[in-house]
């Protein structure tokens, strides 16, 4: 899987309550996906196109094990999420809901915001195009490969299912 | 090679021989457990369309975080987990007056040492007080192991934390705890299985054991464990749990740890976590006399009856100061009992506070929320920005005796100044 787009790029510690504010996690997804990240960047959620990449230092994701905050990451159409490394649960979530996530030990040093990336999630190999710079990500185990292609844990469970 | 706890009871979970820190195993979690997200959970088992469940003996439900409902919306989330519970015979379902999911599941008997516990909720980490292993996960993930009984697990890394006591003066766990958050910094122990060994921890009560591995959480950590000991078999027996229903699991001498790290806790003075971070942590000499509008008493880490009755040690025949707020909103609705009974609850009343039903109260934002520019100072374990109404206000967090002795002056207050007067402990 070939993802392809302009970079984000994010700082460390971020928890998944600033991701999604507190006060809007009840707000339907159509809403909270106008408001994500907005402590840290406002124009995040207005100027990101599909396909396009967030990356992040490390412990990306701390705090409360709320999904709506991959989720809502999802649903801006982010193609994939690089961090240095991320929150135990946080890393969970997203292969749980189908959000791809690569921890890439010097990720946050190789890219610039803005920068053209591409990332072979099933390689683990992510290329800086607009440097020439390319980097390893920690491979995904092959299960949680075959979660993400579903979409997700309960979109892979309905295949698994059907299939029977 | 000497295994820790963590790999001994993933293996005991996932029914292998052994397991190490870093392989990835299918474990089947002995309680399944999920709070006020429970309606999620069961959206998403319609829509997988199945109606079998794997082992109804092992789900727990509670309604914890925004009880008694104040919308619409919410009262029909938990309407729709009532019903689910009725139809399915899910005998370990608590209604809203029951209180916070970790508190109550303790002291109901239902977690005991060896288990595998997983849950909706990030500080299930607290289990561990009772020498179990639990973990947060997401409700799709609930969902999954209702119907399979099973889920994917990494087996941890393991940090020894080794506390020297009795500590000093004034301190407590939230204390060590803070301490220890600000050395490590909020991913100190991602991933990892925090063990606390050490005097200070041998002997403790089940309530500051709670507070310790609920805390463990806030440094990443993915569980938290106590050594059961004597003190650990009497609470469990008091509580109804037969001693040939549980497997005591300790880490071997020779285990292999990530690292070690250890506590005077002679040394530990009153500690305070600062906005916005929990890892930005300072001695209390530092941030007294910061004004505050709000003290809120309440959360899974600090408001267990031994938490009410440190906080009603200081606040007995005081008044907290004119226009300050005292929130208290006691864990469980056992804890309530047990406060009314032994007169706490009037000594709280008495001092100008409000009590609130048993749950996750101000905690999770429901309920004692602040206006922009307010200040709270809170027995709580997080203080991200607007994680208790507006953005543009600051949560201090500390232990019950710094919110009893903070609530009296109205400005954050080092306890030991009422300890000390009190001639307590002199």
């Amino acid at each position: 899987m070939l993802i392809r787009g302009r970079c984000w790029k994010f700082g460390d510690n971020i928890p998944t309550d600033q991701i999604v504010r507190s006060d809007r996690v009840l707000l339907p997804m159509d809403e909270i996906v106008t408001h994500v990240l907005e402590n840290y960047n406002p124009d995040f959620a207005k100027s990101v196109h599909p396909g396009d990449i967030l990356v992040a230092g490390k412990h990306f994701g701390q705090s409360s094990g709320r999904a709506i905050a991959p989720k809502a990451i999802k649903a801006t159409g982010v193609g994939a999420v690089i961090v240095e490394y991320a929150a135990r649960l946080f890393y969970r979530n997203c292969f749980e809901i189908g959000l791809p996530i690569l921890e890439c030990t010097g990720i946050t040093e190789m890219v610039n915001e803005g920068d053209l990336l591409s990332v072979d999630l099933v390689k683990g190999v992510i290329r800086n195009e607009s440097t020439g710079d390319k980097c390893r990500a920690k491979p995904i185990d092959p299960f949680l490969m075959a979660m993400l292609d579903a979409g997700g844990l309960i979109a892979l469970a309905e295949n698994l299912s059907e299939q029977q | 090679m000497g295994k820790t706890f963590a790999e001994k009871v993933m293996a005991k979970a996932a029914h292998l021989p052994e397991t190490t820190a870093g392989q990835v195993v299918d474990v089947y979690p002995d309680l399944i457990m999920s709070h006020a997200a429970s309606w999620r959970c069961i959206q998403s088992l319609e829509k997988l369309g199945t109606d079998q469940l794997y082992d109804v003996n092992r789900i727990a439900m509670v309604m914890d975080h925004t009880a008694p409902a104040r919308t619409a919306k919410t009262a029909a989330d938990q309407k729709l987990c009532r019903e689910f519970a009725k139809k399915k015979g899910i005998t370990k379902f608590y209604d809203i007056n029951a209180g916070i999911a970790h508190v109550v599941l303790i002291e109901d008997g239902h977690i005991r040492p060896g288990m595998v516990v997983i849950g909706t909720d990030s500080h299930s980490t607290i289990y561990g007080a009772l020498g179990a292993a639990g973990t947060g996960v997401g409700f799709s993930e609930v969902t999954a192991t209702w119907v399979c009984g099973y889920l994917w697990m990494r087996v941890p890394q393991s940090i020894k934390v080794i506390i020297d006591g009795p500590l000093a003066l004034g301190a407590s766990a939230k204390d060590v705890m803070l301490k220890l958050i600000g050395a490590l910094t909020a991913d100190g122990g991602t991933y990892c299985s925090i063990e606390f060994h050490g005097s200070y921890v041998r002997g403790l009560s089940i309530s500051e054991r709670m507070t310790l591995c609920n805390l463990a959480m806030e440094l990443g950590a993915k569980f938290a464990y106590v050594p059961p000991d004597d003190v650990t078999r009497t609470f469990l027996r008091e509580h109804g749990v037969d001693p040939l229903d549980y497997e005591e699991i300790y880490p071997d001498d020779d285990a292999v740890y990530l690292k070690t790290v250890h506590i005077d806790g002679s040394q530990i003075v009153p500690q305070i976590a600062c906005p916005h971070t929990v890892d930005n942590v300072k001695p209390i000499h530092e941030v007294s006399g910061i004004k505050v509008d709000q003290v809120f008493i309440g959360s899974c880490a600090n408001a267990k009856y031994e938490d009410l009755a440190e906080a009603a040690e200081i606040l007995k025949d005081r008044k907290i100061a004119p226009g300050v707020r005292l929130i208290v909103t006691p864990a469980s609705r056992k804890v309530i009992e047990r406060i009314v009974n032994e007169g706490i609850f009037d000594i709280f009343l008495r001092s100008g506070a409000v009590i609130t039903n048993p749950g996750c109260g101000a905690c999770a934002g429901d309920g004692g929320v602040m206006a922009d520019g307010e200040v709270t100072l809170s027995t709580a374990n997080r203080n991200f920005q607007g994680r208790m109404g507006s953005y543009q206000a600051d949560i201090y967090l500390a232990s019950p005796s710094v919110a009893a002795a903070t609530a009296i002056r109205g400005v954050i207050t080092d306890p030991r100044e009422f300890l000390v007067k009190e001639g307590q402990y002199i």
